[in-house]
């Protein structure tokens, strides 16, 4: 293929830039252009059918709705959830805020489960309340969102446009200025001239390598390589977490969510293989996990999800909402197998590793405003640290993020876009076209991949970790000398360096936080214990601006705000008042 | 460096005799860009064994022409 001089470039101009239009970037958008900001969406897939919800949810995980669970409940429980290193602000947004968002994807047209009395159906999955909400058509979710963005008065703010992938965030003196990038289908190469950039592009779920082998047969949808990681940290923005890993409870090479939200209100459960039930509690979190991993790895295993002794109609209402929505494969897969639920429980396995916030606690620092700390610079979504923000967690702050970008990006002085990151980029997208016969992709990736399975899944040890950053310090060679001969494969070159960046990143931190911590997402094989003394606190990571390297930071964790009954701080910080005047909080008391 | 070509059992299979001169839904909705409209026959192909067995492809086309099979490896 061509490749494009530097010069030769499309130019685009907007006020907020959105890098990703799936839940948070959709969101974001909408928001920001009912706030009077031209938009741009930057999507390497296709908005209309990208991100998680490609087929649509099959319910919220987390709704604080009015009478059946309060913001207080909800910001404890996580919390807890979280062995108490986290920013209770931001949690407390999407407690306050998620009910507002369920009404408003209510008025676009999202159809959630009500009982006989036309109240919200809740359901209890975490510890203590009950935050599960059906959504018996959530299938249609991305396709109302898709709508919204189409819609007369939206349209003219918005411009969405499809394959086209950013690679950079572009920055001036410290502040986010726009983003360089490239069309994954024509080559053509991108810069974008931005007030203010929101990254929304999801998880990085392309990290660890399914025990299939099968590169793209991850959790998240495989788009989600981590770009988003690697983007703000280019871009010198703090991530934390990073050693909190993501890991799932799926069907066994399926790998997709069985799952026990959906059967636990319909009486199925997780059961080892002599029948008996082994977790207390199904919601997901490291705890469980590890009481995953050791009944996996005992005489007692394997483990199934139980529903064998459901009656048959029961059953067929399961696989009404399995099998429709969210991975509606998931009946092919079991076919093939020779699977019914009727005779026989569902075999599951623990996932390959990943990087969410979504589900887990690992993204970019941000504020309850959704900043950064790069001026300009946004997260939103499972990449941005709120933790177990899941679905609607990733709508408030896609609109937090929107209203608050429109808003900076008002004053925001337009600087000439900076050459020499323009340039370090156009190599970075080209650079395995001028090399045509360089290792392929596939070949690259299923090599660093395996290396993450090898020195990363948990337990960890320093021995293992220390291997680990030795061999994805080798992979930039291999991926130096990657070669691609087609716009799409330039892609998928692209995605390897950010998994790459991904898999060192998660490598420095896990061996930073000398203890043990969060369950099977950060368990020390060689440090079992957990450290309160010199470790409850968030561990962040950032670019070194003159070595370029990775640093480190220890941030405190902020006084809570929402008190945790039957927890107490190891460092004894006092509890603030909540804010007043979050327009809802009134609303509950 | 010289290179083999190995085939792959791809996971999605279109029915050329249903697929629609023209039409590309399937290939605009793959969020992993794997299907491609062949030149030669104007009908749709899976150009690439990259595929997260989602089913936007299928759910999309007008004429039900797209079968999704679970990836060989995880079948
Ligand atoms: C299988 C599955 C089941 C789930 N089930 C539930 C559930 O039942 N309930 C619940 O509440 N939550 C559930 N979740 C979690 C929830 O879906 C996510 O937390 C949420 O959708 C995340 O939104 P997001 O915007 O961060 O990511 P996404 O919606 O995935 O959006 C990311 C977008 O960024 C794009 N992108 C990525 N990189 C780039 C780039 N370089 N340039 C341009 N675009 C890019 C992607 O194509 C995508 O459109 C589930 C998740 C998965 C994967
Ligand atoms: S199943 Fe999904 S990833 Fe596979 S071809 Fe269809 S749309 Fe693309
Ligand atoms: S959507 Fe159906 S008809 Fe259209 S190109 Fe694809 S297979 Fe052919």
């Amino acid at each position: 293929m061509q490749i494009p001089e530097v010069s030769e470039r499309r130019r685009i101009e907007c006020d907020v830039l959105v890098v990703g239009g799936g839940t948070a970037g959709t969101m974001a958008a909408l928001t920001a252009a009912s706030n009077g900001a031209s938009v741009l969406i930057m999507e390497k897939a296709h908005v209309r059918h990208s991100g998680a919800l490609a087929m649509g949810m099959d319910g919220v995980n987390n709704a604080v709705v009015p009478g059946k669970a309060t913001p207080e409940d909800y910001v404890a429980d996580i919390t807890v959830a979280n062995d108490g290193i986290v920013n209770q602000r931001t949690i407390y947004q999407t407690a306050t805020r998620g009910f507002e968002m369920v009404q408003r994807l209510e008025s676009y047209g999202v159809k959630f489960e009500k009982d006989e009395h036309d109240e919200y159906a809740v359901r209890k999955v975490h510890r203590s309340g009950s935050y599960v909400l059906p959504m018996p058509e959530g299938k249609e979710v991305k396709k109302v969102l898709y709508r919204e963005l189409r819609s007369r008065n939206v349209r003219s703010n918005v411009t969405m446009t499809n394959r086209l992938m950013p690679v950079r965030v572009l920055t001036v003196d410290g502040r986010a200025v726009g983003a360089v990038g490239f069309d994954t289908r024509t080559g053509e190469f991108v810069t974008v001239s931005a007030g203010a950039v929101i990254l929304a592009a999801g998880a990085a779920g392309r990290l660890g390598l399914p025990a299939s082998g099968y590169l793209y047969g991850t959790y998240e949808n495989p788009t989600n390589a981590g770009d988003g990681y690697a983007m703000a940290y280019h871009a010198g923005a703090e991530l934390s977490g990073i050693e909190c890993f993501q890991i799932n409870p799926l069907i066994k090479d399926y790998n997709g969510p069985a799952c026990a939200y959906v059967a636990n209100p319909f009486g199925g459960y997780t059961v080892n293989g002599e029948g008996n039930r082994f977790v207390d509690c199904d919601y997901w979190s490291g705890q469980m996990m590890a009481e995953v991993k050791r009944e996996l790895e005992s005489s007692r295993g394997p483990i199934y999800l139980k529903l064998s002794h459901l009656p048959d109609a029961t059953i067929s209402e399961i696989e009404g909402i399995l099998h429709t929505t969210e991975r509606p494969t998931r009946g092919t897969f079991h076919e093939g197998r020779g699977t019914n639920y009727r005779d026989r429980d569902i075999e599951m396995h623990i996932s390959e590793i990943g990087l969410c916030s979504g589900h887990s606690a690992s993204g970019v620092w941000v504020d309850e405003h959704a900043r950064t700390t790069v001026p300009g610079l946004y997260a939103a979504g499972d990449m941005a640290l709120v933790p177990h923000n899941y679905m609607i967690g990733a709508f408030v702050y896609g609109d937090i993020a929107g209203e608050d970008a429109a808003i900076f990006a008002k004053s925001a002085s337009r600087p000439e876009l900076p050459e020499d990151q323009i340039e370090a980029a156009h190599d970075l997208i080209y650079r395995p076209a001028a090399n045509p016969d360089g290792p392929p992709q596939p070949q690259v990736e299923y090599k660093l991949r395996r290396f993450v399975n090898d020195y990363l899944q948990p337990p960890k040890t320093e021995r293992y970790l220390s291997l680990g950053v030795e061999a994805f310090e080798r992979m930039r060679t291999d991926i130096a000398q990657m070669g691609a001969r087609t716009p799409h494969e330039l892609m998928r070159c692209a995605e390897v360096s950010f998994i790459r960046d991904c898999a060192e990143m998660a490598a420095r931190s896990s061996l930073e936080r000398t203890e043990s911590r969060w369950g099977l997402y950060h368990a020390r094989d060689d440090i079992p214990a957990q450290d309160d003394a010199s470790w409850f606190c968030h561990l962040n990571l950032s670019k070194d601006a003159g070595s370029g390297g990775m640093k480190f930071a220890r941030r405190p964790v902020a006084p809570y705000i929402v008190p945790v009954p039957g927890f107490e701080r190891p460092d004894g910080v006092p509890d603030e008042l909540a804010p007043q005047g979050v327009e809802l909080a009134e609303a509950w008391r | 460096m010289a290179q083999a070509t190995s085939r792959s059992d791809v996971p999605v299979v279109i029915d050329e005799v249903k697929c629609i001169d023209g039409c590309t839904l399937c290939v605009d909705m793959c969020p992993l860009d794997s299907l491609a409209i062949n030149p030669d026959s104007g009908k749709a192909y899976m150009h690439v064994d990259e595929c997260w067995y989602c089913g936007p492809c299928a759910a999309r086309c007008p004429v039900d022409a797209v079968t999704v099979n679970i990836p060989y490896l995880l079948r």
